[in-house]
C-alpha cells in the first residue's frame, strides 16, 4: 500500500482510540476534572507520566543528542523530596499548597505565575511539533495539522480532563514506545545481530570481530570528526549545570508534579515515579543505540569501506526524500559527482545533515515495511500530543482552580467550578493554538528553557516547604520573584527581550556567558538564588505561624492521607 | 503516632535514608557520567567504555535502583513507626 495512505490509516486508527477514551472517561466531578478522583494505579501512572514528561523532542531529537542522557535523574528528587510530600497533603494544584504553605493568596497568585510562564513556554513548543509532525508525515499544511492536533486535544482534555488525559496518554506511552523500538529493534539486528539495541551498542558487528562503537569511532576519526564515544557538550561546568536544571527542573515543573496527585496513597507516589523512570528509560537507553547505528549507517552509505564514496546519482531513496525537505543538504564543491563528507568545512559537501533525520529517516534507512515508517508518524504525534495535553490541564487548572475558585470566586459550587474548568481547558487550548499559528522566534529551544524557569522558581518554593519549617511566606514570595527573573533576564539579555534576537544586549555568544553557562542551563542558577533570597529573607521577617509548623509536620507522615480534595 | 518524639524519629530515619540515596544519586549521574568520564572510558565493558556507558545507558539504570530502593526501604520505616498508610 502507499506510504501515504498507510500513515493516514495508523494515525487515524491511533486518534479513533484517543476519542474512544474521550467518550469513556468524561469527567463528572472536579475531583476527577483535576486528579482523576485520585483513583489510577501507580504503574499505570508511571505510564502517563513517561508520556507526559516525553515530548515530541525526546522522540524525535533525543537520538541526535550526542551527550549526557542522566537528566531523568530528576525523577529521584522527584520520587524523594516531593511527590510523596504533596500528595500526602492531597490538594488539586501546585499553586494551592504554596499558597497553603506560606498562608498568602500573594504566593498562590506568584506561584501561578510562575506557572504559566513555564508551561506556557513549553506549550508552545509542542504545538509547534504537532503541526511540523502533520506536514512531515501527512504532507497536510502546517497549519492544517495544528487544527486537527487542537481538535483532538480538545475532545479528551474538555471532557475527561485528568482523567481523560490519563487514559489516552497511557494509551499515548504504548503507541510512542512500539514505534520507538520497533526499528530499533531491527537495525540493531541487522549491524550486530543482537535484537536488543541497548545490548547490540555494546557488542560487534555482524561477521566480523569489531565492536559497534570502535568501528563507529574509527569512521568518524578518519573524516576527521572527533571521536563519537567521547565528545562531550561545551565543557565540564556547563554539562554539570545544565543536567542539574533539567534535573530540578524535571521535579519541579507543575504538569509532571500533578500527575502524582491522581495515585491513591503516598507509597503510591514513591513507587509510582519509579515505575514512570523504568519506562523513560525504555526510551532513553534505546536512543543512544539508535544513534549510533544510525550514524553508522549514514557514513556506510556515503562511504563504504574500502569502495570509494557515494555517486551522487546513485544516492538511495531515502537519501532523494530527505533532499526534499532540507534537512539533509548536498552540494558538489570539488564537481566529481560523488559525495564527500568530512568535518572540514571547506570541502565538506553534505553541508547539512539535521539531527532530527536520525528517528524519522531510521525505518528507511534500514529498508523496513511502509507501515513501520506510518507507525513512526503516530509515535512522534502521540509523543506531542500527551506532552501539550498535560501542559494545558496544569494551566487550565491553575486558572480554574488557583485563580478563580481560589481568589476571585470563591463561592462558586462545584458544578460551576467544573464548567469554569472546562471553559478554562478551552481557552488555554485557544491560546496555544494561537502561539502555534504564530509562533514567536524562540519556538524551537523552549523546552530546556521552561525547565529552567521551573526549576528557578517553583523547585525551591516546594522543596522549602516541606524540608525547611521555617521559611516565611515573605522569604517563599521574594525567592521565587528572585529567581524566575534572574533567569528571564540572562536569558533575554543573551537571546533577545522576549527573544527578538535584535534586542539581545550582550549577544548569544559563549565569551560573554556567566562562567561559561549557556542560557538554556541557567536555571540552576536561578534555584540557587531562589534558595538563598527565601532564606535571608525568612531570617529577618517574622516566622510562620505554629498552624503551619503542624501542616508541614503533618505531611512528613505518611498516614492518614485523605483523597485529593478541595477543603 | 502522636508521640512528637517519634515522629522526629521517623523524619530522621527518613532523611537519613534520603541523604544515602542522593550521594549514590550524585555519584553515579555528576561523577561517573560528567566529571570522571574520561577516566572511565579506559575500562570496557564490551564494546562500550565505562563513562560512555554510565552517561547513556548505566546512569538510568541506576536511578531506577535508586528510587525503588528508597520506595521499599520508606515502607519498611513507615511500618516500623506505625506511619504507613
Amino acid at each position: 500500500m502507499e506510504l501515504q495512505t498507510l500513515t493516514f490509516i495508523v494515525v487515524g486508527m491511533t486518534f479513533a482510540l484517543y476519542i474512544g477514551i474521550a467518550f469513556w472517561a468524561r469527567a463528572s466531578t472536579t475531583s476527577e476534572f483535576y486528579v482523576a478522583g485520585a483513583g489510577i494505579n501507580p504503574v499505570a501512572n508511571g505510564m502517563a507520566t513517561a508520556a507526559d514528561w516525553m515530548s515530541a523532542a525526546s522522540f524525535i531529537s533525543m537520538a541526535g543528542l550526542i551527550a549526557f542522557f542522566g537528566y531523568g535523574g530528576g525523577y529521584v528528587l522527584l520520587a524523594m523530596l516531593l511527590a510523596p510530600y504533596l500528595r500526602k497533603y492531597g490538594k488539586f494544584t501546585v499553586p494551592e499548597f504554596i499558597g497553603d504553605r506560606y498562608y498568602s493568596k500573594t504566593a498562590r497568585m506568584v506561584a501561578v505565575l510562575c506557572l504559566i510562564v513555564a508551561s506556557v513556554t513549553y506549550v508552545i513548543g509542542q504545538m509547534k511539533g504537532i503541526g511540523v509532525a502533520f506536514s512531515r508525515f501527512l504532507e497536510t499544511s502546517y497549519e492544517m495539522g495544528l487544527v486537527v492536533g487542537m481538535g483532538i486535544v480538545f475532545i479528551y482534555a474538555v471532557m475527561g480532563g485528568m482523567k481523560g488525559i490519563t487514559y489516552t496518554q497511557i494509551a499515548q506511552y504504548c503507541v510512542l514506545i512500539t514505534a520507538y523500538t520497533i526499528p530499533a529493534i531491527f537495525i540493531s539486528l541487522n549491524l550486530t545481530g543482537n535484537p536488543i539495541p541497548q545490548l547490540g551498542l555494546g557488542g560487534k558487528m555482524v561477521g566480523t570481530d569489531t565492536f559497534l562503537l570502535d568501528r563507529l569511532d574509527q569512521v568518524v576519526t578518519e573524516l576527521g570528526f572527533s571521536q563519537y564515544t567521547t565528545t562531550s557538550r561545551l565543557g565540564t561546568l556547563n554539562t554539570f549545570v545544565y543536567t542539574f536544571s533539567l534535573m530540578i527542573g524535571t521535579a519541579g515543573l507543575p504538569h509532571v508534579i500533578i500527575r502524582f496527585f491522581t495515585v491513591p496513597k503516598v507509597s503510591d507516589a514513591r513507587i509510582s515515579a519509579g515505575w514512570a523512570l523504568v519506562f523513560i528509560t525504555l526510551l532513553y537507553t534505546t536512543a543512544p543505540g539508535v544513534a549510533a547505528m544510525a550514524r553508522l549507517n549514514l557514513h556506510e552509505t556515503i562511504h563504504p569501506a574500502g569502495g570509494e564514496a557515494l555517486l551522487y546519482d546513485e544516492r538511495p531513496n531515502w537519501f532523494r526524500k530527505w533532499e526534499t525537505t532540507g534537512l539533509l543538504q548536498f552540494e558538489d564543491k570539488n564537481g566529481d559527482g560523488r559525495i564527500t563528507y568530512t568535518a572540514d568545512k571547506a570541502t565538506n559537501e553534505m553541508v547539512k545533515v539535521d539531527r532530527d533525520i536520525m528517528v524519522l529517516a531510521n525505518p528507511e534507512i534500514a529498508g523496513l515495511p511502509n507501515w513501520v515508517i506510518a507507525l513512526v508518524a503516530a509515535g512522534g504525534l502521540a509523543a506531542a500530543l500527551s506532552t501539550a495535553a498535560g501542559l494545558l490541564l496544569a494551566i487550565a487548572s491553575a486558572i480554574s482552580h488557583d485563580l478563580l475558585k481560589g481568589i476571585f470566586r470563591p463561592d462558586i459550587n462545584e458544578k460551576q467550578e467544573l464548567l469554569a474548568s472546562r471553559l478554562a481547558m478551552a481557552g488555554a487550548i485557544g491560546l496555544a493554538g494561537y502561539l502555534g499559528f504564530n509562533p514567536p522566534d524562540f519556538a524551537a529551544g523552549t523546552v530546556a528553557l521552561a525547565f529552567g524557569l521551573a526549576a528557578s522558581s517553583i523547585f525551591p518554593a516546594l522543596m522549602m516547604g516541606v524540608y525547611f519549617k521555617g521559611i516565611n511566606k515573605e522569604g517563599a514570595i521574594a525567592g521565587m520573584l528572585a529567581g524566575i527573573s534572574i533567569t528571564l533576564l540572562y536569558v533575554f539579555q543573551h537571546k533577545g527581550i522576549m527573544f527578538i534576537a535584535s534586542t539581545s544586549f550582550l549577544g548569544d555568544m559563549s565569551p560573554n556567558w556567566f562562567f561559561g553557562i549557556e542560557p538554556n542551563a541557567f536555571g540552576a542558577v536561578g534555584a540557587v538564588i531562589n534558595f538563598a533570597v527565601a532564606y535571608g529573607v525568612s531570617k529577618v521577617t517574622a516566622p510562620p505561624p505554629d498552624h503551619i509548623q503542624h501542616l508541614v509536620e503533618d505531611i512528613r507522615i505518611p498516614s492518614g492521607a485523605s483523597s485529593a480534595q478541595s477543603h | 503516632m502522636a508521640d512528637s518524639e517519634q515522629r522526629k524519629a521517623y523524619w530522621q530515619a527518613n532523611l537519613k535514608l534520603t541523604l544515602i540515596m542522593l550521594v549514590i544519586w550524585f555519584v553515579i549521574s555528576y561523577l561517573c557520567g560528567i566529571l570522571f568520564v574520561e577516566q572511565l572510558n579506559a575500562i570496557r565493558i564490551g564494546g562500550y567504555k565505562l563513562g560512555f556507558w554510565f552517561a547513556q545507558q548505566g546512569s538510568m539504570y541506576g536511578f531506577v535502583a535508586i528510587i525503588f530502593v528508597y520506595a521499599s526501604r520508606m515502607k519498611a520505616i513507615d511500618r516500623k513507626f506505625g506511619v504507613h498508610d
